[in-house]
């Protein structure tokens, strides 16, 4: 470099076109991040709000189900036949037996308290829902990224596993496998044996849902310059794989995994339904929905709530799951 | 407010050469910083679920050149002609597939990730585009504090305090230490990744495009940035553009890429006074000429056809499938390129003659 430089940057032309657009001081210096943005996007959106107040709510019911219970119910697996009609075996009153003492009326044949029965469901309900949610995440993440970073063979192989999985009768697979499942396992007992094969399977049944769109993003992250750049100034896999390319995955997969919660409470309560749940005495929703059936006529309320507990769960989670994926990806591209 | 506004070079600075530093082109003899010898890159194109091997892509085909300390080296070239994977080669972020790369003397061409590292203090590279350079969850904080991180370098004063001084450097506002990219404009951008490149004081910068995806009038300003930086901190520079315009005033010797290629490399002079390769003339009469009376003379050379394949690069002199000057030999012999007069090197078996003297002038 020896020469003067060009017409371009003679006295006054450069200022004219400067290159000023950072805001006017005075205003705050703390960068907006990119998930302080999705925030206030989040914030706009009622009905996202709206879902994410009952998916609270919820979360809030399941842990704190004991104490509620206490409060305003009556032990889970105390019958109550003083309830009953002794002549058709159904709740005496109007709806399903509702009344001040009982929230949410009594279940049939042997009366014990729907109300208690459908919190202690939400626990199992959303336990199995959003564990297996994170066995997925865990699992397609991990596999997503070496697939798409690695590429090659290793690709090659992740792939034809996912589409394998895609292909596979899943809910028949579940059922098979917890008729032969033990009754103890992993050190746990009972309900426990099958909820945590419940969580095992369709975590592992979902993985590829979120493998496949890790894998993607991962592969047109790799490409970007900011991952050279940091190849230049020396940066090893390690770094690259979790300093600068899981951070833009996060996104992705916090909208995947909202959005995937709803299916696996579905999934859940269909494998309870067809008694591949949690055992009885222990309640979920499938279980009492599955009941229900034998006496649907003479108490139609018993089938009518948890219908409506599940109903409102995947509602409330779709419409905040739906919130938080407009709310980080705007533009739509998914 | 003044420290909102970009620090703009109003009025160029006059360059001097330093005393005892003579012009690059008066002493070739000179030890190169960098020494680039038969240079190969082949991509392999590779089918079905064996991967084997069908073609490969000849990015850039045995090419050498040598740049010298303090000195900045143009290369042009149209799209597609290798001069990224060139970049990434001499970066080390791609492995060749011959040829020497050596580094103040020292071979680089095979280091590992470990063996390189260290290197990485002394070879840095500006990208080209960039909205993708900046990783978009990062604050430029972390951004340009990344290089002392990466190199486990504690800068006097704590690396906040050192990003700030570079953010100053570059004419950004330090107190925007927490700022996350999107928040700037495109200008500003480069700013940020020419801070990060010299954030560990390099010797050799790579700059690759670093303003071909800015707006025009923001170009001249990140342009002057470089050239103003280059004095400052004693850097040398490899700066690759796609046409002949935007190097002109800031390269001393230029580079000519074709298919792979270097067709032509000399000082900067006798390159835009004297072009001896058909594919350098056809270049630089795309170049606007701001004197009308010369825009007149001069008559622009409209290359017929498209740029071949580097997959299957033509026969002897690859230039010739578009070259007016064509003849049997150049599609059967490859040009070697040569030194036809001192520092000028053309690779073509019939090159332009050398005009006269008063022609030759930048
Ligand atoms: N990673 C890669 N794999 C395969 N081909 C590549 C790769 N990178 C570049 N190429 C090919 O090499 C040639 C030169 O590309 P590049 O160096 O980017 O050119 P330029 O920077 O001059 O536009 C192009 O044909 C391009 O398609
Ligand atoms: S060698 Fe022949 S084809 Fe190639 S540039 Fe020279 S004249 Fe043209
Ligand atoms: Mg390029």
């Amino acid at each position: 470099m020896t020469a003067p430089l060009p017409e371009t940057s003679a006295t006054g032309t450069a200022t004219v076109v400067a290159d000023a657009e950072i805001p006017v001081p005075g205003t705050t210096i703390e960068g907006r991040s990119p998930w302080r943005i999705a925030w206030t996007r989040l914030k706009r959106d009622k009905l996202a709000l709206a879902g994410g107040i009952v998916v609270l709510l919820l979360v809030l019911v399941a842990i704190f189900a004991p104490l509620i219970v206490d409060l305003f119910g009556h032990p889970p697996n105390e019958y109550h036949e003083d309830q009953i009609d002794p002549l058709f075996g159904t709740p005496k009153g109007s709806w399903g037996g509702i009344n001040g003492d009982f929230l949410f009326g009594v279940e049939p044949v042997n009366g014990r308290d729907v109300f208690s029965r459908v919190v202690y469901g939400a626990r199992v309900s959303l336990l199995v829902a959003f564990l297996s949610a994170v066995v997925a995440v865990l699992i397609g993440t991990v596999l997503g990224i070496i697939a798409g970073y690695f590429g090659g063979w290793v690709d090659t192989v992740v792939s034809r596993v996912m589409d394998a999985l895609l292909a596979f009768p899943q809910l028949l697979f579940i059922i098979a496998l917890i008729s032969v499942v033990p009754n103890e396992l992993w050190g746990l007992t009972g309900s426990g044996v099958r909820m945590a094969v419940l969580i095992a399977v369709i975590g592992f049944f979902g993985w590829p849902y979120v493998g496949r769109i890790v894998r993607g993003q991962t592969l047109s992250l790799r490409e970007r310059e900011y991952v050279e750049a940091a190849r230049s100034l020396g940066a090893g896999r390690t770094y690259i794989l979790f300093r600068e390319l899981l951070p833009n995955l996060v996104a992705p997969i916090t909208v995947y995994a909202t959005l995937m919660i709803p299916t696996n409470v579905l999934t859940e309560a269909a494998l309870s339904f067809l008694g591949a749940g949690v055992k009885p005495p222990t309640s979920s929703w499938g279980q009492m929905l599955s009941k229900a059936v034998n006496t649907y006529e003479g108490d139609p309320m018993f089938m009518v709530i948890p219908g409506l507990a599940i109903f409102v769960t995947v509602l409330a989670f779709n419409l905040f799951g739906d919130g938080v994926r407009d709310a980080l990806d705007p533009k739509g591209s998914r | 407010m003044p420290e909102d506004n970009e620090a703009v070079p109003v009025g160029a600075p006059e360059k001097t050469i330093p005393l005892g530093e003579e012009a690059p082109s008066a002493t070739p003899e000179v030890r190169p910083l960098l020494r680039v010898e038969g240079l190969v890159k082949h991509f392999p194109i590779t089918k079905g679920l064996l991967r084997r091997q069908v073609g490969a892509v000849h990015a850039v085909d045995d090419i050498s050149f040598d740049v010298r300390p303090g000195e900045t080296l143009g290369v042009v070239g149209e799209s597609g002609c290798g001069k990224s994977t060139m970049g990434r080669l001499v970066t080390r972020l791609l492995e060749p597939t011959g040829g020497t790369i050596e580094f103040e003397g020292r071979d680089i061409s095979h280091l590992g990730v470990g063996g390189m590292r260290p290197m990485r203090r002394d070879i840095q590279m500006i990208f080209q585009d960039p909205y993708s350079s900046l990783n978009p969850r990062h604050t430029v904080g972390t951004i340009v504090g990344a290089p002392f991180r990466l190199q486990g370098i504690t800068p006097d004063g704590g690396v906040k305090k050192e990003v700030q001084r570079l953010l100053g450097l570059v004419g950004l506002n330090p107190e925007h230490y927490n700022r996350y990219p999107h928040e700037f404009s495109g200008g500003q951008r480069q700013r940020i990744g020419i801070a990060r490149a010299l954030a560990l004081k390099p010797k050799l910068v790579i700059a690759d495009e670093p303003v071909s995806a800015l707006d025009v009038s923001i170009q001249a300003q990140v342009v002057n940035l470089l050239d103003d930086l280059q004095d400052e901190l004693g850097l040398t520079y490899v700066i690759i553009a796609h046409d002949l315009s935007v190097i002109r005033h800031v390269s001393d010797r230029i580079a000519v890429m074709y298919l792979g290629k270097i067709v032509e490399l000399t000082d900067r002079r006798s390159l835009y006074g004297a072009p001896m390769h058909p594919y350098t003339k056809a270049l630089l009469s795309a170049v606007p000429v701001p004197d009308p009376r010369r825009r007149a003379q001069r008559e622009r050379i409209l290359l017929k056809g498209d740029v071949p394949s580097p997959i299957s690069p033509p026969s002897g002199c690859r230039f010739h499938t578009r070259c007016w000057k064509a003849t049997e030999v150049c599609r059967t012999d490859e040009p070697v390129l040569t030194a036809l007069r001192t520092g000028h090197q053309v690779a073509c078996h019939h090159p332009e003659p050398v005009e006269s003297p008063g022609e030759a002038a930048a």
